[in-house]
């Protein structure tokens, strides 16, 4: 898996897509920081557009990189080789990648800033640990639609669709349902709903880091309640693992049964 | 060498192999023949693993090859469509794959054979589809393998190609080794096979040498002796 990772690796950092993701972090970080006396406005702001973008490059590189490596995959598919190892070492090549473009994106200006000295340290490591969490859970979502569909056109489609869905209409339902609901005690379902969403999640771990529970709704006690333990954000950080385990389980399991 | 019991494969609806059997234990070159879409590139692709075969058994070299993937190392495959990655040069090509084998390689004769040193360092994308398919050879025939698997090696060769591929298989055919290939270019398969394996309807319709299937059509010419075996009940 390793030898495959390395080439897709090689590959990806050859590509110029994965230096204009590097520089908008890099450009990103710097112009929030530098220009913004408000530490704390900065980083809420960061999050809010990491909760959105990083999801959304995972989806995009990880249907692209698919797509565009399927000769490569062929060619490896007839070499013995582990079919596991290769769309695994693939997807690795891809998240590490991004990952990669993201931490350096965004600490060189954190660095820069002095960062590293201050107590925003901690705010800023956990950007980080979601940003991460983001990437590896979004870019196993889209090898496994992409995967599942031959027709490039349709497994981009359902692939934004999904990003569309976790990012933005999940909320939606969500909110509407607290409205639609509102007379019955509704802590738990909305705990557990933000559970299931990978996004959700970790906005929640953000924000009740930077110890601004407050600015969510009025369920905001239960959750920081929750997930304001050490056990909370262990669950919390264990349901993003699981994110990232469980498409990589599918992944592994129709890898091995596919016709290519 | 192989051996091949029962194979089934559909995709969706269309049967494509149907209780497929095959031995092939000797060496020398087998050409596997068929019309169009009568599955040579799934059964071919079934040996090498790429496709999952809903029934049946297939061992490779005494062993059943099913959920295995370190048998490939011991078999040359050339596939029927060159697709290679478009960003990688020629030589970065043929390190990563020797690199990935593991095993010593004998590319240098190869491209020394096939003219290739002027390509080395262009990108494969801006090949030619002859000179892509040369590229094909040498990666397949590199790792000097007993077995070794040609889907339509022919296609896009010039004449000229064509008859090094030719003197290349007969040489490799005297080394000892079982050569499968599939081609559509009758008169090439008809100068190198030894023995033909006629697939139609998911099954081996014929299997004979050359000059059984002539005898048995009552056809002296090769092409006129195929496409009398199509015909005969299958009009
Ligand atoms: N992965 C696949 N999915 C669906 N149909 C396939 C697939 N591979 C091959 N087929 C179909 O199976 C039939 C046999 O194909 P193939 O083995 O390539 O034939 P041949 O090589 O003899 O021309 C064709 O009709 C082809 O369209
Ligand atoms: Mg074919």
């Amino acid at each position: 898996m390793f030898k495959i990772l390395k080439y897709s690796f090689f590959d990806l950092t050859r590509s110029s897509w994965s230096y204009v993701y590097f520089f908008f972090y890099l450009l990103l970080g710097s112009v929030l920081l530098f220009l913004n006396n408000d530490l704390s406005t900065a980083i809420i702001t960061l999050m809010n557009v990491i909760i959105m973008i990083v999801p959304l490059i995972g989806t995009i590189f990880g249907v692209m990189y698919y797509y565009n490596s399927r000769e490569f995959t062929q060619l490896l598919l007839a070499q013995p080789v582990r079919r596991s190892s290769i769309f695994l070492g693939q997807y690795f090549g891809v998240a590490i990648s991004l990952s990669l473009s993201l931490i350096l994106g965004l600490g060189i200006p954190f660095a820069a800033y002095g960062l590293f000295k201050s107590s925003a340290i901690w705010d800023f490591s956990m950007l980080l640990v979601t940003g991460l969490f983001l990437t590896l859970i979004f870019s196993a979502l889209a090898f496994n639609i992409a995967l599942s569909h031959e027709n490039k056109i349709k497994g981009f489609g359902y692939a934004i669709l999904l990003w569309l869905f976790l990012a933005v209409i999940y909320d939606g339902i969500f909110l509407l349902s607290l409205v639609y609901f509102q007379d019955y005690p509704l802590d738990k379902f909305s705990l557990a709903a933000s559970m299931f969403n990978p996004i959700d999640l970790s906005r929640i771990l953000i924000l009740l880091k930077l110890d601004i529970s407050a600015l969510l709704s009025y369920t905001g006690a239960v959750f920081k309640q929750f997930f304001g333990t050490p056990v909370g954000t262990l669950a919390s950080l264990g349901m993003l693992f699981l994110w990232v385990i469980l498409p990589l389980f599918r992944l592994k399991r129709v890898v091995g049964k596919k016709d290519f | 060498m192989v051996s091949i019991q029962n194979l089934h494969k559909q995709f969706g609806a269309l049967k494509v192999l149907n209780g497929l059997e095959l031995d092939i234990m000797e060496k020398g070159i087998i050409a596997v023949l068929g019309p169009n879409g009568s599955g040579k590139t799934t059964l071919i692709k079934s040996l090498l693993g790429m496709v999952v075969p809903d029934k049946g058994e297939i061992s490779i070299a005494g062993s059943n090859i099913r959920k295995r993937w370190n048998y490939r190392q011991e078999i040359d495959y050339l596939p029927q469509i060159a697709n290679f990655p478009g960003n990688l040069k020629v030589q970065e090509l043929i390190t990563m794959i020797k690199d990935l084998r593991g095993k010593p390689a004998r590319e240098k004769e190869l491209i020394e054979y096939f003219r290739l040193q002027p390509f080395l360092d262009k990108k494969l994308n801006k090949l030619s589809g002859g000179t892509q398919q040369k590229v094909n050879l040498v990666l397949c025939f590199m790792f000097d393998s007993q077995l070794v698997i040609l889907d339509e090696p022919t296609s896009g060769l010039d004449p000229v190609a064509l008859l090094q591929l030719r003197n290349l298989l007969q040489e490799e055919k005297e080394k000892g080794k079982t050569i499968l290939i599939t081609s559509h270019i009758m008169n090439f398969v008809e100068e190198v096979a030894d023995r033909i394996v006629f697939l139609l309807e998911g099954k081996i319709y014929f299997d004979g040498t050359v000059s059984e299937i002539k005898s048995s059509t009552g056809q002296p010419d090769f092409e006129h002796a195929i496409a009398k075996l199509l015909s005969e009940d299958h009009v």
